[in-house]
Parts: C-alpha cells; sequence; structure tokens
C-alpha cells in the first residue's frame, strides 16, 4: 500500500536517521552542532532529546579527529553517520577519508570493512562565498573505495540514508544545501532504487542532459523550456557518481545520440569529463553531435548574487547549449 | 618490582625476536627480496614487549609504519609477517600492504598506519565502540614523536578526554621525526606534558627498559579498563638504525648513536635482570637458538610462499567482492 506524504527534502534525511537509530543501536550520528543546535541545517533538530548525547554526538571543530573517530568505530561494530558541515570543511578530513576509509579494506587484504557513512552539505547558491559553496563531489568521485550519492528528490534524500548505512563500506552522501526546503513527495512503502543506478526522470528522443543534485532540476526546467521550443529532451538524474551506471547512460546515449551535461563541479577533471569519455569509450558511434557540457567556470565561487548565478549552472545556460548542440548536428 | 622467571624469559624472547626478525629483514632488503620502505624498530623492542604484555585479547592494538614488532609480540606468526614483507598472498595483509601495513582482524590488530598521526582518530573511535557496546576493551595506540605535531594528535587526545574513552595513547619518542630532532620540532618537548593540558593522566617512562614500562603499562591499562577515561605513557627510547633503508643519518653523530646503544633494550635487560638474580637461570643460548629458528622458518615460509593473482587486483574494494 502507498504511503506517500508530502514532506521536505529536510525532514526526508532527518526521517531517514531517526528510523534507523530507532532500528539498528549501531548508528549514531556525529558531527559538529548535530545536537544542541539541531544541526547547521536542521537535520537532526529533535533528534537529541530522543536519542541522547551519546548517539547525537555533538564534536568539537576537528573534522579529521571525529571522522577518523567514525572510521575506526565502523571498524570495531558500529555504524557511524558522520555530518560535515559542508564540503569545503571535509578538506580537513582528507586525509581519513582517503587514506584510511577508501583504503582500508583493500589494504588490509580483505579483513576490515569500514561501513561508515559521511554526508555533508555541497553546492552554491546562497551567497556564502568561496570557502562555501563549491561542489567536490565528483573529486571523491575519483576515490575507489569508497561510494558517492548525490540525492536529488525527497525521496532519495530518505533512501539513500538507508542505503548507505546498508552497505558495508564507506558511502559519502552529498547534500545539495539549497535541496533542504525543497518539497516533494515521500513513500517510505517503496522499494529504494538500489546505488549506481541512475533514473530517466524525463523521457525524450532529441538529446539527453546528464545531471545530479539540484542541476536535475535546472535540467527538468530547461528541458520544458526546449520542450516548447520542439527539442525534447530526455533527463537522466545520475544519483551515484561512484560508481557511475554506464548501462543507463549508455542506453540513453543511444536512443537520443545527443549528450549534455550538467555539472555544478569545475570543468577541468569533473566528473562530466569522466561521464564524456565513458560514452567516447562505449558508444562513440552513437553520436550525432560533439558532446556539451555546463560546469562552473573555473573561479572560486564570489559572494554577489550576480556574480555567483554567472559561476555556477542554470536553466538558461543549459537551454543555450543544448540549442547550440541542436543547431551544430 | 616483581619480575617472575617466565615472564623474564618471555621479554627476552621477544625482545631478540623483533632484533633478530629485523636484522634479517635489512639483510633481505639488500638482497631485494623485501623492496619498498622498510622502517627498523631495533632500539625500541622494549615498548611493544612491555606494553603489549599488558593486554588481553579483546583490546585493540593500533600501530603505524614502524610495526614489525608490535605485529610479531601481539601474536602474528614471524611467517605471515615475513611474507607480508615479501609480499607474498600468504602475508598477514595477502601481501597487499607491506612492511607499512600489517594487519590481523582475529587479533584485534587495526593495522601499520603509514600518515603520521592518522592512526590516533582511528583509536579514538574503536575504543568509543567498546565503550557504547559495552565491552572492556582498551584500545592502545602506538605513535612517535613526530605524530605530536599533527593536528590529529591534538584532535584525538581532546576526543579521549572529553568523552572519557578506554585510549592507552603511547607515544615512542625517539628524539626525531625521520632526520629533525624533537627540539627542531616542538616548543615544548615534553610530550607527556602536553597530554597532561588535556586533562589525561601522563606519565614519562624509560623506553629501553622492559620492566618499567611493562610495569607503567600494567597500572595504564588498569586505570583505563576500569572506565576513568584515557592515559598517555611518553616511553623515551631510541632508534638504533636508520630512519628508512634510504637514511644517511647526515642528521646525528656516530657517538650519539653508541651512547644509546649502551643502554640498549637487551643491554638493559640483562642487567637488571642480573641485578635480580635470575639471569643465570635464563637460559639466553636455547632461547637465541629457538629465535633463529623461527626466523629461519619465516624466511622458508615467505620464500615459498606465493604471488597473488593479478587477476585479483580489484578484488576486496569493497565488501561484496569478499564473499565472490
Amino acid at each position: 500500500m502507498s504511503e506517500a506524504k508530502e514532506t521536505t527534502y529536510r525532514k526526508a534525511v532527518g526521517k531517514a536517521i531517526d528510523d534507523a537509530m530507532k532500528k539498528d543501536e549501531r548508528v549514531f550520528l556525529a558531527g559538529e552542532d548535530v545536537g544542541r543546535y539541531g544541526g547547521s541545517y536542521a537535520v537532526s533538530m529533535g533528534l537529541l532529546e530522543k536519542y541522547g548525547p551519546e548517539r547525537i554526538v555533538d564534536t568539537p571543530l576537528c573534522e579529521s579527529g571525529f571522522t577518523g573517530m567514525g572510521i575506526g568505530a565502523a571498524m570495531n561494530g558500529m555504524r557511524p553517520i558522520i555530518e560535515i558541515m559542508t564540503v569545503n570543511f571535509s578538506l580537513l578530513a582528507l586525509d581519513q577519508i582517503v587514506n584510511n576509509a577508501s583504503h582500508l579494506l583493500h589494504m588490509s587484504g580483505g579483513q576490515f570493512n569500514v561501513p561508515l557513512v559521511i554526508r555533508m552539505a555541497t553546492g552554491a547558491g546562497k551567497q556564502l562565498a568561496a570557502q562555501h559553496s563549491h561542489s567536490l563531489e565528483g573529486w571523491y568521485a575519483h576515490i575507489p573505495g569508497i561510494k558517492v550519492l548525490t540525492p536529488a528528490t525527497v525521496q532519495d534524500a530518505h533512501d539513500m540514508v538507508h542505503l548507505a548505512l546498508a552497505d558495508p563500506d564507506p558511502v559519502i552522501i552529498f547534500e545539495n544545501a539549497l535541496l533542504y526546503n525543497n518539497k516533494g513527495t515521500l513513500d517510505t512503502s517503496l522499494e529504494p532504487l538500489p546505488i549506481g543506478k541512475a533514473n530517466v526522470e524525463r523521457e525524450g528522443k532529441d538529446m539527453t542532459i546528464f545531471a545530479y543534485g539540484i542541476n536535475l532540476f535546472k535540467a527538468l526546467e530547461a528541458a520544458e523550456t526546449l520542450a516548447k521550443e520542439g527539442i525534447e529532451a530526455e533527463v537522466v538524474d545520475l544519483r551515484s557518481l561512484r560508481p557511475l551506471d554506464d548501462e543507463t547512460i549508455v542506453a540513453s546515449v543511444k536512443k537520443t545520440h545527443r549528450v549534455l551535461i550538467v555539472d555544478e563541479g569545475w570543468r577541468s577533471g569533473s566528473i562530466s569529463a569522466e561521464i564524456m569519455a565513458r560514452i567516447n569509450e562505449q558508444a562513440f558511434f552513437e553520436l550525432d553531435a560533439p558532446m556539451y557540457r555546463v560546469c562552473t567556470e573555473e573561479v572560486p565561487i564570489p559572494y554577489p548574487r550576480h556574480l555567483e548565478q554567472a559561476a555556477i549552472p542554470t536553466p538558461d545556460k543549459i537551454v543555450a547549449a543544448a540549442k547550440k548542440m541542436m543547431e551544430e548536428s | 618490582m616483581k619480575l617472575s622467571l617466565e615472564k623474564a624469559k618471555k621479554f627476552y624472547r621477544q625482545m631478540l625476536l623483533i632484533r633478530r626478525f629485523e636484522e634479517k629483514s635489512a639483510q633481505l632488503y639488500t638482497e631485494q627480496k623485501i623492496r619498498g620502505f622498510l622502517h627498523l624498530y631495533i632500539g625500541e623492542e622494549a615498548v611493544a614487549t612491555g606494553i603489549m604484555d599488558a593486554l588481553t585479547p579483546q583490546d585493540g592494538v593500533v600501530a603505524t609504519y614502524r610495526e614489525h614488532g608490535h605485529a610479531l609480540v601481539r601474536g602474528i606468526p614471524a611467517t605471515k609477517v615475513m611474507a607480508e614483507l615479501y609480499g607474498k598472498m600468504e602475508g598477514c595483509s595477502r601481501g597487499r600492504g607491506g612492511s607499512m601495513h600489517l594487519f590481523d582482524k582475529k587479533l584485534r590488530f587495526y593495522g601499520g598506519y603509514a600518515i603520521v598521526g592518522g592512526g590516533l582518530p582511528l583509536a579514538v573511535g574503536i575504543a568509543l565502540a567498546d565503550k557504547r557496546m559495552g565491552r572492556k576493551g582498551v584500545t592502545v595506540c602506538f605513535f612517535g614523536d613526530g605524530a605530536v605535531a599533527e593536528g590529529e594528535f591534538h584532535e584525538s587526545l581532546n576526543l579521549a578526554a572529553l568523552w572519557q574513552l578506554p585510549v592507552l595513547f603511547v607515544c615512542e619518542n625517539n628524539l626525531y621525526g625521520m632526520g629533525t630532532h624533537l627540539k627542531y620540532a616542538e616548543s615544548e618537548t615534553n610530550i607527556a606534558k602536553k597530554a597532561k593540558s588535556y586533562r589525561i593522566e601522563a606519565h614519562q617512562v624509560d623506553g629501553m627498559d622492559v620492566i618499567k614500562i611493562n610495569e607503567a603499562a600494567r597500572k595504564a591499562v588498569e586505570y583505563v579498563r576500569s572506565g576513568k577515561g584515557p592515559q598517555f605513557l611518553e616511553c623515551l627510547t631510541y632508534r638504533f638504525r636508520a630512519h628508512s633503508m634510504f637514511d644517511a643519518e647526515l642528521y646525528r653523530t656516530k657517538e650519539e648513536v653508541e651512547e644509546w646503544k649502551k643502554k640498549g633494550p637487551l643491554v638493559t635487560f640483562k642487567k637488571r635482570v642480573e641485578e635480580l638474580g635470575i639471569w643465570s637461570e635464563i637460559d639466553a643460548d636455547a632461547i637465541e637458538k629457538e629465535v633463529e629458528k623461527t626466523i629461519e622458518e619465516a624466511v622458508a615460509f615467505a620464500e615459498k610462499g606465493t604471488w597473488e593473482p593479478v587477476s585479483d587486483l580489484t578484488k576486496y574494494l569493497y565488501s561484496q567482492e569478499v564473499s565472490s
């Protein structure tokens, strides 16, 4: 029976954490201001009262220390969820994420898996300037041994917490900070779409727009505009940047023969470059036009709104790129 | 101070095992049987030996890249450690880790970590899990004086003290972070004092005297196990060999090394046990022969070991592949 309810992205994540903690005593949440403050994005509001300070753990400002703590606890039988306030702060924990969490299983010859979940906010658009606005999820997707999830929908915001907790290996969930207030439908009776599966959000025949996170909605908005001009764009939500769903990507390329990738990361060495390379390797002769992409300009994200918007992907930029591609082929 | 004959023999055997194992490793390195980095523990044997004796199987150990001694004394067979140094599949990490990354899950040997300071936060988490799950385990975390300059040292001490976690921090202060003397690295060279600033009970111990280390370790482990929070031991020791096999040792004098060798762990042990009047009851020759045999077997085992097939290269990248 369907149990679909309207809720927000924020509440969907919070509910998933709450339900997981209720079900499994090994689960705990730790991070800066997750308890008494209620979470810097209010995701864990009310959970401290419910579970107490041993399971909703306020940490000092020591990203490397508390992320490493999570890895150790995971190696010793617990299921920690580590919240890092924003992706830029996660750079202070890179040693632990890369050198330890992602390497341990392989380096120990299969002995120590790390069932750790790391959640962090990502993305620009709130005028938070150059040290709070970047999108480094593509970077993390470079690292073998971890999984990288980018929930866009309310359903995925919820489901991916459960998928990540059920996974025996480290999973990083990137929550775009602008999505927390988004409303959508959450149906907890649905079987979650597994990690590593992309989802065709909109069918189309003329081109495929690949996007993830908040850019899924920018792509869908662009597709509406394009439809008015007679261009039917398919929109694929990548959902997971590592592993990438080559099968769904290639199937869509074979259907539409044109590719546009939207990526809030910087262009050079980005996840969009990786997707282009894979299409080149696996479906080159299916292409009717050179592949296009809309990425973030290669500058630190500036504070003023007009410059911030000029730096990041927008529906207008997606529409312009799509039209250019159609004209050229 | 009490020391049973049985324990005295055990300490001597273990320290000698580390010494001879590493001397053999150095030789095998020159023969190119062992490659990569090889960091020898020679000179510091008393620390791992004295601490490990105070532990039980339920306790966890986090070590560094200079961890052959810790692995051997914790109970990983010399055969499996040597095979790991060779990079053979029969090694304790399947040959994947080599000298710097020895692991044994069954022995709760959580591994050798080669990013200085990187193991400390893990020890905090391992201890937190034990505490939350109501286990009585103590997590012992070894690191060198070099780690003290890393942020992770301070973050981890703070967390362990703040949450009263069952961690025993063991700083093996051998005076040099690679080639940089402690006095060029720290504004405050008394490391125990730094630990105290986090409200952690901390002691400096003669790191060349296995008996003193063992006494300090027993007290510390008992304290930590009782739930009173972490403790910190700074073991004052010295590395007799180069930092790794690529080190010309330009940063210290031969005289300094010779001075320390006079108070080396084996020399000190003999003197102490003589004072106790039980040295004559230890058959040192028999122990030497026994150790020699263990090393020979370890080398033979490693030689006979096999190379992991290239087709397994990506195995264990993710857990799903463990069962397949």
